[in-house]
């Protein structure tokens, strides 16, 4: 019989090993449904993890995957700090997409002549507002109204998901789309300058990286960003400190409501160059994951995405070559946070093995 | 001769390296009123749990009897004769008291045989207690009871009580201690923690003293000094503390009439509540946990800005309605009753936890200059002597004493104005709880003005130069010191004092 037995003080070791041990568990579990599938387990597995980290476009594509996971993750990973519960960042990150795609969508209209070193700074400025205005409804909702922001923020998700298919389906379709819901391609001046010549990763993936570190910095080096850690772990030594909760709640909504916006807009003008109703693949609820996996951390955050964008090609290529069901990705990524959420126990428990 | 009714012997309890009792031996005769004596973090909660069932020993044997016995659970302890009253209680406020009792039994008997039981014993001890009163409109005392009869009903043969007089008056403890003996007339064996020494010389006939999980002498306090105690207890004289003359100057802090609206069901609202203190003066504030001090402490750090303006005063100003940062910017400090969480971030290094209240190592845009922090708290840490691996380590590391000394510190660092204090030795060690005192009293002679509130009359006593009590969210008048007596602060405790008679009625 195992027990657990309360840690006199909680394991750092723990703290780094959990995310590994819960990777690994998750590579386990894949193994085993891999072969209850009745595939082979070790072509599964590299297909599912060694292939997306193989070659120069398979790397530039991961990195692509990662930028708006990255993106979104440092910004909930300082508003779960704070104790600042957004769990809209997809409908942030759709907003954001709305605002820049309508801005691609003007230059494309009105055929203003546009380089995309010109354009990207307008585009990151336009996400960033779509994400702030769509955030900046919870956030007024909770400390007007004391409106539950877990909820608002989560249902503002599908206001945002019809709110772009109107559009798609309305007054932004393509006359000359055949019908189909989609606005026309945007004009080559209006998309995110390439990274690599030839591959489709762009310089958003620097951004994101800029705002991992930006925000690490912010974090823990400055009085403001220590201000907020504290409303998350001890509500009552912030008021006793003085430090405002209303300003926690207003600047961590603003800050990952505006990264998630960013995060869309670069989606919708870098690799998809028009708008969908299907702007999205979950990006925000997974990066829910990632900043978790990360440990809430900006740095780690960026490790996790990482993984989560393996998961993700990999996923995508096990349905390809494998012929796998597209679930597979989900099955993983839900596999992974209920490892880590599992071995996080141990960073306060030791297990005990025998009888007492 | 018979059995002992309880005999413990070479029990051994350890929390990972931690040995928080250590081949510790405890023999209990049958009517006897047993103390276990000791600081706070001696072992003595852990003794009690492992004979309630609640803990298991890694080593060590149990006597009931005479026999030997192994208490898995509390149940089977109950089953035994064992009944403990702990000192935080269980009970649902919006029940009554016979519900609530009943709701601990285990079935079979009907509410009106819990009521007519709960009234015999009631009877029987001479203790007054309403069945049918819900317990929300109860005093800490009166809810005290309800644990007492419900322990009481199960016809014990070994009582325990934890710290059980930490919430009463000293007239309701002479009460509850005249039930005690009656109980251990019959023949109940009662186990008493405490680590309140006059009390144990008062009502106790064996003593039990531990230190550091062991048992370092076992005595008679009926024959025994304070004094001797104490030097059992802690292993080395008492410190004693130099207190000069006060000398007071400009009213620092002013109080007018504050009144506040309740802001839950279950706190306490202030009625007209007023008070001074001046520059180089402490002011105690005595009063049973409940009263109204959270509400007040609250409005005077700025944690609750309910307040008018002009209630709260620093040197005139009036800071009512500002918050706790803008207060100390005006020089006004404040040391919480709650270490863990308030008054530090548990996961939070001993420099991160300076900024909570200390802002000289914030530079332009609001960088953290981690080199001056450091060396800051580095400083904080030698001055006061906290024993702390050093400005890197993480406050819950720390122990309570410890903690206790690096916020007192912290505080006291930023040369206040005023400070506030709650509790300020409360659950520290006696060396720690000394140390503290004697810098309270320094800030004092350096100028402060110092406003204290303690349940602990003793410390009061051995600090304040004048003394208020709050009850029930009013304030008695202030009386100096040298002039109060134990049993005027515990009447007053009671809400008894000068015109307030009328409004007192029913408080415990």
């Amino acid at each position: 019989m195992i027990r657990l037995e309360a840690r006199p003080a909680p394991s750092r070791l723990w703290g780094v090993l959990s995310p590994v041990v819960a990777i690994a568990l998750t590579v386990v579990v894949a193994a085993a449904l891999f072969a209850l599938l009745g595939k082979d387990p070790v072509r599964g597995l590299e297909i599912f993890l060694v292939k997306p980290w193989s070659g120069a476009r398979a790397l530039t594509e991961l990195g692509l995957k990662a930028t708006p996971l990255i993106l979104c993750a440092v910004g909930l990973g300082l508003a779960f700090r704070a104790n600042v519960w957004n769990i809209g960042a997809e409908g942030q990150f759709l907003l954001g997409g709305i605002l820049g795609g309508g801005l691609a969508l003007v230059v494309t209209a009105n055929q203003i002549p546009m380089s995309r070193w010109a354009f990207f700074p307008m585009l990151v400025l336009a996400g960033a507002v779509g994400g702030m205005i769509w955030a900046g409804i919870a956030a007024f909702l909770r400390d007007r109204f004391n409106a539950n922001e877990i909820l608002v923020s989560l249902m503002l998700v599908y206001v945002a998901d019809l709110f772009l298919s109107w559009l798609v389906f309305g007054p932004w379709k393509d006359p000359k789309g055949f019908n189909f819901p989609q606005t026309m391609n945007f004009a080559d001046g209006t998309g995110v300058p390439r990274l690599v010549a030839g591959m489709r990763l762009h310089w958003g993936f620097v951004l994101a990286l800029l705002a991992a570190v930006g925000m690490w910095i912010f974090v823990y080096r400055t009085y403001r960003g220590m201000q907020l850690l504290v409303g998350g772990p001890a509500p009552a030594a912030a008021r006793y400190a003085g430090f405002s909760s209303r300003q926690a709640l207003w600047s961590t909504f603003l800050v990952s409501g505006g990264l998630a916006g960013v995060a869309g807009a670069l989606e919708v003008a870098g690799p998809m160059g028009q708008l969908t109703p299907h702007v999205s693949q979950g990006y925000g609820f997974a990066a829910i994951i990632v900043a978790f996996v990360g440990r809430l951390d900006p740095l780690g955050a960026v490790l996790a995405a990482l993984v989560l964008a393996t998961f993700s090609i990999g996923g995508e290529l096990a349905q390809s070559r494998l012929g796998l069901p597209s679930a597979i990705t989900g099955v993983f990524q839900g596999v992974l946070l209920l490892s880590l959420l599992g071995c996080d126990t141990l960073i306060q428990y030791r297990p005990r093995w025998g009888r007492r | 001769m018979t059995a002992p009714r309880l005999r413990l012997a070479h029990v051994t309890k350890r929390f990972g390296a931690v040995v928080a009792n250590d081949d510790v031996a405890l023999t209990v005769q049958p009517g006897e009123i047993h103390a276990v004596l000791g600081e706070n973090g001696a072992g003595k909660s852990t003794l009690v749990k492992i004979v309630y069932g609640a803990l298991r020993p890694d080593e060590g044997e149990i006597e009931w009897d005479g026999r030997p016995v192994v208490v898995r659970n509390p149940h089977e302890a109950r089953a035994l004769g064992i009944a403990m009253v702990f000192q935080h209680f269980s009970l649902f406020d919006s029940l009554s008291v016979a519900e609530n009792v009943w709701l601990g039994m285990d079935g079979r008997v009907s509410l009106d045989e819990v009521t007519r039981g709960i009234q015999a014993k009631a009877a029987e001890y001479g203790l007054d207690l309403d069945p049918s009163k819900p317990v929300h409109v109860l005093s800490v005392g009166e809810r005290q009871r309800v644990e007492i009869v419900r322990a009481l009903l199960a016809n014990p043969r070994l009582l325990i009580l934890d710290e059980p007089t930490s919430v009463l008056t000293p007239q309701a403890v002479e009460k509850l201690f005249v039930t005690l003996r009656k109980l251990a007339a019959t023949g109940c064996s009662i186990l008493y923690i405490s680590h309140k020494l006059d009390e144990i010389r008062a009502l106790c006939t064996a003593c039990t003293v531990l230190r550091g999980g062991r048992v370092v002498g076992t005595c008679d306090p009926t024959r025994e000094t304070t004094g001797s105690l104490s030097r059992m207890m802690i292993g080395a004289e008492p410190p004693v503390l130099v207190h000069r003359p006060p000398r007071p100057g400009r009213v620092a802090l002013t109080v007018n009439e504050l009144t506040l609206a309740r802001w839950d069901r279950y706190s306490v609202p202030i009625d007209r509540l007023s008070l001074e203190v001046r520059e180089g003066e402490i002011v105690g504030i005595a009063g049973i946990s409940g009263n109204g001090q959270q509400e007040l402490l609250a409005t005077l750090s700025g944690e609750d800005p309910r307040a008018q303006a002009g209630m709260v005063r620093l040197f005139g100003t009036p800071i009512g309605r500002k918050g706790p940062a803008a207060r100390r910017k005006l020089g006004l400090h404040f040391v919480p009753e709650e270490r863990l969480g308030r008054g530090a971030v548990p996961a939070f290094s001993l420099a991160n936890n300076m900024l909570l209240t200390r802002r000289e190592a914030i530079r332009t845009a609001g960088w953290i200059d981690r080199r001056f922090l450091g060396e800051q708290t580095r400083g904080i840490i030698g001055r006061f002597s906290v024993k702390a691996s050093g400005p890197g380590a993480v406050a819950k590391s720390l122990s309570g004493g410890n903690l206790q000394k690096y916020i007192v510190g912290r505080e006291i660092d930023a040369v206040p104005k005023v400070l506030v204090v709650a509790q300020p030795t409360w659950g520290v060690d006696v060396g720690a709880s000394a140390q503290i005192r004697a810098e309270l009293i320094a800030l004092r002679d350096a100028g402060c003005a110092v406003l204290v509130v303690s349940e602990e009359l003793e410390e009061l006593f051995e600090i304040s130069d004048r003394l208020h009590v709050i009850a029930r969210g009013r304030l008695s008048p202030s009386i100096d010191t040298p002039k109060a007596t134990v049993e005027l602060i515990g009447e007053w405790m009671s809400g008894l004092w000068p015109g307030n008679e009328g409004v007192a009625e029913g408080a415990a």
